[in-house]
């Protein structure tokens, strides 16, 4: 990829982001605009800062990676993300507004009238919140990393300070304009590309059937592998090797190797023939490129109970949106409840056609880049394609374009994230320091995750996007649900579900991220964890209200009254 | 291997917090030597106790208060169990014996009719029912009964009646507390009322005169002021609601700078920022508009330059900060604070001290307003108000 024009792109990002964050403002000199600037967002604008917010590295770069590895089972990652938003509606939006409530704590202690739950609640939003800025910052280092040729770690760094500045100077005065541009940025780098890329591969002689076979090098390839993989053959592989292979070391001297497992030394160069096939990886906690099922749903390729998962996927993505801490805090912005489900439904048209696009570069990587496949690195399947495919100056700019994309999409979920976390960090959890404190709030709020993410590496983009999901899902979705919907919940029932729900789902997220390798059903449960977590959650909260049922706040009545009517009755102005 | 030295890591911490927060509950508990003789230090746990039991009872003599003051009080009587109940109900019941509560509620009835204290005793035919004996003590406030506090044990005493009495006299002075919390909101009720009346006489005087002096020339203009002018006295004068949006208190302000125009045309020059997404944020009826109005007469009628005023609305995440400056005349740093400690003499700056009164008892004392003055140097007042209230 260029660098330069690369870098340059990522430069505009960044700079076009904080203008228009600290410029942001409507201003009027004349009483006659006066009118423009005291006008509240309307709902298609307001829509498109959820949409742009929402839009993470997840979506821009993981859900095309995973796509290309592990096949069309993926595509239940932008279903259900998607699909989130029609619960939400259905559900949530709407009365929500009406609480008044601007956090989930806010929620929490407004219907329970409970500090205690407004406490439990803030723990699981930081909790949550931490969880999701971590594949934010890993994919910025990715995406730095292929861009600039900067270390993966620095670029993660990187972009949390930039996070960190910009939220802390208070240069985001007004960030739904902000956030309504990343979503036009965010579309734009993937749709103007994917023109280019389908007229290419039109031109490209005999794509055609590749998919469902499995992948092969089209051309000759050399692949650097990072970090030491085993690989598994099915059919003798040659090539031409510069590092260590099964211990034995080559100086590019010609290699055949039998079928069967082999093991790849981290630093080795391998160079491929056209026509030769991707060698499979085998095991390890590295998504499997499972070989012929690529393009047949629930095959096998990626788990060992592909059923399971995908419920555990759809659990987590249709529930766990109402929970998310950044997404709720954007719907405040809406004058009334009315507006907030209109917002919901410009929200849903906006990100579903978003993700009409990442299943298509995906499947152009499988076709195009299958080195990714072997190296593991599928998440920059879409920052190469362009490189690859229409190639030349054409080629570079579209790629910058795409790293400019790639940019907003993790600037402006972390930012929206930074702030949320440190909203409720300086307002429950930390002690009350003067002025100065949110400024350390938000230095806390993206430490944390900077740290982890240069703990923890390894984990795909998309999957611990979807761990983020599945504690939400199971604590925040019953809270929420129960409690705009069920007149009997207490605060010692929420306290409980909260805590059995969001703690148990994310116990099971702690052990797959940072806990020792397990396969099986063990493994598949806590790596899918929402299939119970969420009936668990719910479970409790009802058992528990019901066993407190005299302690079901005083103003029930008044809460749910607020919650459900509108706002100003019907035919009335004010 | 990292990943297993983090959980292990992370045990660790937790194992390490949980030993600290246990020697350090048993120490503030247990180990109290140096502190007194034995009766400095009952009377340092007595008064300890007390203060945990006062903060639920200053909401008032409700269910909720009731249950959580009668668990600390409890061991204040290191009896069996202890009650708290209002005119008609026992509100909340701390310790076994529950059973007796028909027998404690007909007491305490008594109690309330007479106005004292009494004791009596409990029939029981459960060989272990801990409740043999009852003492009710009445809680007055303002010379009026509204319930009883009833100590039920083992036999009677002396020192049990006293401290019975004792205790109800101590509950009876936090609820006359909790009364004077209420008698302070209504009458903040009051002063906003009055500050509606009092939206300056003047204002309506010099607004009617300079659309008067449309009628003739420009009749159009006239007829769209007084439109305006009808608008805003409708909002400024509305009965319902101690809240608006900033939306609705900035169309007022709008109203208002459009009547000042009128009277002054050029020589005012207004600037307005707003950060979109705080406009449906919900502040205090009339917080804003006073504030304005204070701006735009430093600026006009105490000078003959031109006047600027900037409105500024910022997001700053889970707060709004609103600016309001103005580049008057100023004014004595002292002086301000005169006003806003109510003893400026009785005209000046009530709008002011108003709404810094009603922000402080609305959202706590760190919101209150912020003022930046000298002489000759403008003012800048900021008021941060939080998007949520709890």
């Amino acid at each position: 990829m260029n660098q330069t024009y690369g870098t340059a792109a990522v430069l505009a990002a960044v700079l076009a982001t904080l203008v228009i964050g600290s410029a942001g403002l409507r201003i009027s000199r004349t009483t006659s605009d006066f009118y423009v600037a005291s006008r509240t967002v309307p709902p298609y604008l307001n829509a498109m800062a959820v949409s742009g917010e929402y839009l993470s590295a997840a979506s821009f770069l993981g859900i095309a990676g995973l796509v290309a590895a592990q096949g069309v089972d993926m595509l239940w990652f932008p279903v259900g993300y998607t699909a989130g938003y029609l619960v939400l509606l259905a559900f949530v939006a709407a009365p929500l507004r009406r609480s008044g409530a601007y956090t989930l704590p806010d929620f929490a202690e407004s219907r329970l009238e409970s500090t205690a739950a407004r406490r439990v609640a803030s723990v699981l939003v930081v909790g949550i919140g931490w969880l999701y800025l971590l594949p934010q910052l890993q994919g910025a280092g990715l995406t730095l990393g292929l861009v600039t040729g900067a270390p993966r770690r620095l670029g993660g760094v990187l972009v949390a300070v930039v996070v960190a500045l910009a939220v802390a100077a208070g240069g985001m005065r007004s960030i739904t304009f902000v956030q309504a541009f990343q979503y036009c940025l965010k579309l734009t780098a993937l749709l103007v590309p994917a023109v280019f890329l389908v007229v290419a591969w039109h031109g490209d002689p005999g794509p055609g059937a590749a998919l469902e076979e499995p992948p092969a090098f089209r051309r000759h390839t050399q692949v650097t592998v990072d970090s030491t993989v085993r690989i598994r053959l099915h059919e003798p592989l040659r090539a031409v090797a510069a590092g260590a292979v099964d211990g034995k070391r080559y100086d590019n001297a010609a290699l055949l190797l039998d079928p069967g497992v082999h093991e790849v030394r981290a630093g080795t160069r391998l160079r491929f023939p056209p026509g030769a096939a991707v060698p499979e990886r085998d095991g390890g906690s590295g998504p499997r490129t499972g070989a012929s099922s690529w393009a047949t749903p629930l095959s096998g390729g990626r788990d060992d109970h592909p059923l399971y998962t995908t419920y555990g996927l759809i659990f987590a993505t249709f529930l766990g949106t109402m929970g998310l801490p950044h997404v709720l805090v954007r719907f405040y912005t809406n004058p009334d409840g009315r507006a907030a489900r209109r917002t919901t439904v410009v929200v849903l048209a906006l990100v579903g056609g978003f993700y009409l696009l990442p299943p298509l570069y995906g499947v152009l990587g499988r076709i195009y880049a299958p080195d990714l496949l072997l190296t593991g690195n599928t998440d920059a399947a879409v920052l190469v394609l362009c490189e690859r495919l229409v190639g030349g100056v054409a080629g570079d700019l579209l790629g910058a374009l795409i790293a400019a994309g790639a940019c907003a999409a993790f600037l402006s979920t972390a930012s929206g994230l930074t702030l949320s976390v440190a909203g409720v960090l300086s307002q429950d959890v930390l002690p009350s320091l003067g002025v100065r404190h949110f400024r350390l709030a938000t230095l806390l709020a993206i430490a944390v995750p900077a740290t982890a993410s240069v703990a923890v590496s390894g984990l795909p983009v998309a999957d611990a996007v979807g761990l983020a999901f599945a504690v939400a899902a199971s604590s925040f979705c019953p809270l929420l649900v129960l409690g705009i919907w069920w007149r009997g919940l207490t605060a010692p029932g929420a306290i409980a579900g909260l805590l059995t729900g969001g703690g148990s789902a994310l116990t099971a997220v702690g052990l797959t991220i940072a806990g020792p390798p397990a396969d099986g059903w063990t493994h598949t449960l806590l790596a899918w964890p929402a299939v119970w977590s969420v009936p668990l959650g719910f479970l409790t909260m009802v058992l528990v209200s019901v066993a407190t049922r005299d302690r079901v706040p005083a103003g029930t009545e008044a809460a749910m009254a607020r919650l459900h009517l509108p706002e100003r009755p019907a035919g009335a102005t004010s | 291997m990292t990943g297993l030295a983090l959980v292990a890591g992370g045990a660790l911490l937790f194992a390490a917090g949980l030993a600290a927060g246990h020697l350090l509950a048993r120490r503030s508990v247990g180990d109290t030597t140096g502190l007194g003789t034995p009766v400095e230090r009952a009377t340092f746990r007595t008064l300890h106790t007390a203060s945990l039991a006062a903060p639920p009872l200053r909401a008032g003599l409700t269910a909720d208060a009731a249950r959580k003051a009668v668990r600390r009080l409890r061991p204040l009587f290191g009896t069996a169990a202890l009650a708290l109940a209002d005119e008609d109900t026992l509100l909340a019941w701390e310790g076994p014996g529950r059973h007796h509560e028909h027998t404690a509620l007909d007491r305490v009835r008594q109690v309330l009719a007479t106005g004292r204290g009494r004791t009596f005793p409990v029939d029981c035919r459960e060989p272990d029912c801990p409740v043999r004996r009852g003492t009710v003590a009445p809680l007055t406030v303002d010379g009026r009964v509204l319930g009883a506090l009833v100590v039920l044990g083992a036999g009677e005493s002396a020192a049990v009646v006293r401290a019975t009495e004792e205790v109800a006299r101590w509950v009876s002075v936090q609820l006359e507390l909790a009364d004077l919390d209420r008698t302070r909101t209504g009458l903040a009720d009051a002063e906003i009322r009055a500050l509606r009346a009092q939206i300056s006489p003047h204002f309506v005087y010099n607004s009617l005169a300079a659309i008067a002096s449309f009628v003739r020339t420009d009749p159009e203009r006239a007829r769209e002021l007084l439109l305006e002018f009808a608008d805003f006295t409708r909002y400024s004068f509305r009965r319902h609601g101690e809240f608006t949006t900033l939306t609705e208190e900035l169309r007022s302000i709008e109203q208002f700078l459009e009547l000042v125009r009128a009277r002054f045309g050029q020589r005012l020059r207004v600037t307005l920022q707003i950060a979109p997404e705080v406009l449906p944020v919900a502040v205090p009826f009339l917080c804003l508009q006073p504030l304005v109005e204070n701006a735009v007469k430093h600026g006009l009628e105490e000078s003959v330059e031109r006047s600027r005023v900037t409105i500024a609305a910022l997001d700053e995440g889970a707060t709004v900060r609103i600016v309001i400056e103005d580049n008057g005349v100023g004014m004595e740093p002292d002086r301000l604070r005169r006003i806003l400690r109510g003893d400026g003499g009785p005209t000046a700056g009530i709008g002011l001290r108003n709404v810094d009164e009603r922000l402080r008892q609305v959202y706590g004392d760190e919101h209150g307003l912020v003022i930046e003055t000298g002489v000759g140097a403008g003012t800048k007042i900021t008021v941060r108000i939080p998007k949520y209230r709890a």
